[in-house]
């Protein structure tokens, strides 16, 4: 039976529009990333990438990627078992506030840290009197990219665990199990890859956050810059082989991310076929 | 706690940890989520309701208004058709490089907002590769509005096709096997068949797709020129605010755009479940 679209020279054409419109304005982006990193060769990409304030750029945006996963994965799993596997007033409340990191423009993220934690913070102004500054220092960073990133683990874990539901770790508890055996032994190997891409999704926003953090981190070249606050100052220093230096290295965390996520979607289609 | 033993009882409760999982949830979004929103207001208290009111109708400020909810107007509308239509072949056809294509569109969400900032930038400028072919024909995109719609559109296509695409896989053959058997045209079985069906997702994505354009800020300021009254969002007041430490006047300029999203983001909620409840009612 022919289908909506299915005339050869419909089909041809939104084919052809779809391919010829996503090369222009996704694809010629990636290369040119790539293009203008290399564009004075191998050996100037190099010593761009390796240069002390890289460097150091690339060491802090690791740190707070690591120091940022653990947390949203605590928070993630908590969340998810909280809504997915109880029913109590108040739950769609706890699933819509969630997503408000997602609503709120990165730069006003950044300021309602600044101003609670700032020096004239009611926060910041307590602390600074025991000589602790958390703005414009790596602490604000990590505080900032919690906020913007703590979506991402849930967002994954409770569509799965609501499908999935809570049958298998009933019948764990009934036998005998306590509640970590059952989280460790049934739980966690149904939810293992939707987590791992929860973690996947964490990092990529964690490693390339850049409206948040710039407005708490001072930018302090070689102390409180980041992979992308980095690139900006170079970019505005007219250093623009130098910036596309740190957004290739970016531009690769970003294509990796992209093949987990295509990786781990074939293995779960590949799983339905055989049920 | 005897509310909360209430709820436990209620439920026949086999599954443990409601206590930890609950308390670990409270308490991360009380602190990371609420606390800090105090500090907003704690700030916007010090100002009286005409300060405030100077600040957020300034000129310069109300301009910003304008050139950030117009790009993203025209960015979230180009997206919908874009995204239709991206939805629909990624659905409906077969050919070569297929999962690449759908691999792709997740690019704007896993690249850094920055580097898609400073690659559009590059690109569209007058030495460029798109605006070397384009400004000798008369089209700026570098440093005007259509810079900034085209920073707001890459950023947020994948709301749009990743809201769409679920909703056309789902949708039986039959639907439009019946509508063609009965002879009506790809057109109009297109849009009297498949439309109805679709509408209440796209309209979803293109929502989602403007409140991100929003508070879009990465992306935008490299290619936006920046230029007060002309080429100036929003979000790079707010940052133009603080970096002269005008701490009041940066509050009451994100506290608009915070209202304005968030009221945003609850009519795309509210929206989203009277269209599920609508369908499900309509099956039973």
């Amino acid at each position: 039976m022919r289908r909506i679209g299915d005339a050869p020279a419909v089909r041809r054409l939104l084919i052809g529009t779809a391919l010829f419109l996503s090369a222009l304005f996704l694809l010629l982006p990636l290369v040119a990333i790539f293009a203008q990193a290399f564009s004075q060769g191998v050996m100037v990409f190099w010593a761009n990438v390796s240069n002390t304030f890289t460097l150091h750029a690339i060491g802090l945006t690791l740190v707070i990627a690591l120091l940022t996963i653990p947390v949203c994965l605590v928070f993630g799993v908590a969340l998810a078992w909280l809504v997915t596997r109880f029913s109590f007033p108040g739950r769609r409340i706890l699933q819509t506030l969630i997503d408000i990191p997602f609503a709120v423009s990165p730069v006003v993220a950044g300021l309602i840290y600044l101003l609670l934690y700032g020096r004239n913070g009611w926060i910041g102004g307590w602390l600074d009197a025991y000589d602790i500054q958390l703005m414009f220092a790596w602490p604000g960073i990590l505080m900032v990219t919690i906020f913007v990133t703590c979506p991402f683990v849930a967002r994954e874990l409770i569509p799965l665990m609501q499908a999935q539901g809570s049958r298998e770790e009933e019948a764990a508890v009934t036998l005998g199990a306590g509640g970590w055996t059952t989280f460790w032994r049934v739980t966690l190997p149904n939810i293992r890859w939707a987590l791992l891409y929860g973690i996947i999704l964490t990092n990529a926003r964690a490693v390339g956050e850049f409206g948040a953090v710039s407005v708490v981190a001072g930018a302090i070249r070689g102390k409180t810059n980041t992979l992308p606050l980095h690139l900006e100052q170079l970019y505005q220093d007219y250093n623009a082989v130098g910036a596309f230096a740190s957004a290739a290295l970016l531009a690769l965390i970003a294509l990796l991310t992209l093949a987990a996520k295509a990786g781990l979607e074939w293995r779960a289609s590949r799983r339905e076929a055989y049920l | 706690m005897s509310q909360l033993a209430i709820w436990r009882s209620g439920s026949a409760r086999v599954l443990p940890g409601f206590g930890l999982s609950m308390g670990i949830s409270v308490l991360f979004i009380s602190l990371v989520l609420l606390l800090p929103i105090t500090g907003l207001f704690g700030q916007l208290a010090g100002l009286s309701f005409a300060e405030y009111w100077a600040i957020i109708t300034e000129g310069r400020v109300v301009a910003s208004y304008m050139v950030t909810i117009g790009a993203a107007a025209v960015a979230a509308l180009v997206n919908a058709v874009f995204g239709l239509l991206l939805a629909w072949v990624l659905v409906r056809y077969e050919f070569p490089g297929k999962r690449l294509l759908d691999a792709l569109m997740d690019l704007p969400f896993a690249l850094p907002t920055a580097v898609a900032g400073i690659t559009l930038a590059t690109l569209y400028a007058g030495s460029g590769w798109m605006g070397s072919l384009l400004e000798p024909l008369g089209f700026q995109v570098a440093y005007t509005w259509v810079g900034i719609a085209l920073a707001m559109a890459f950023t947020s296509i994948p709301f749009v096709v990743r809201t769409v695409q679920p909703v056309l896989e789902d949708l039986p053959a039959e639907v439009d096997e019946a509508a063609m058997s009965l002879g009506a045209t790809d057109g109009v079985a297109f849009r009297r068949v498949i439309m109805p069906h679709l509408w209440p997702a796209l309209v979803t994505g293109t929502g989602l797709a403007f409140v991100r354009s929003l508070g879009e800020f990465g992306a935008i300021i490299f290619i936006a020129g920046n230029m007060p009254y002309e080429t100036e969002i929003t979000a790079l007041m707010i940052f133009v605010k603080l970096q002269e430490y005008d701490y009041a006047g940066a509050s009451a300029i994100a506290s608009v755009v915070l209202f304005v999203s968030l009221a945003l983001l609850l009519a795309i909620n509210i929206w989203q479940g009277r269209f599920v409840r609508r369908l499900h009612g309509g099956k039973g």
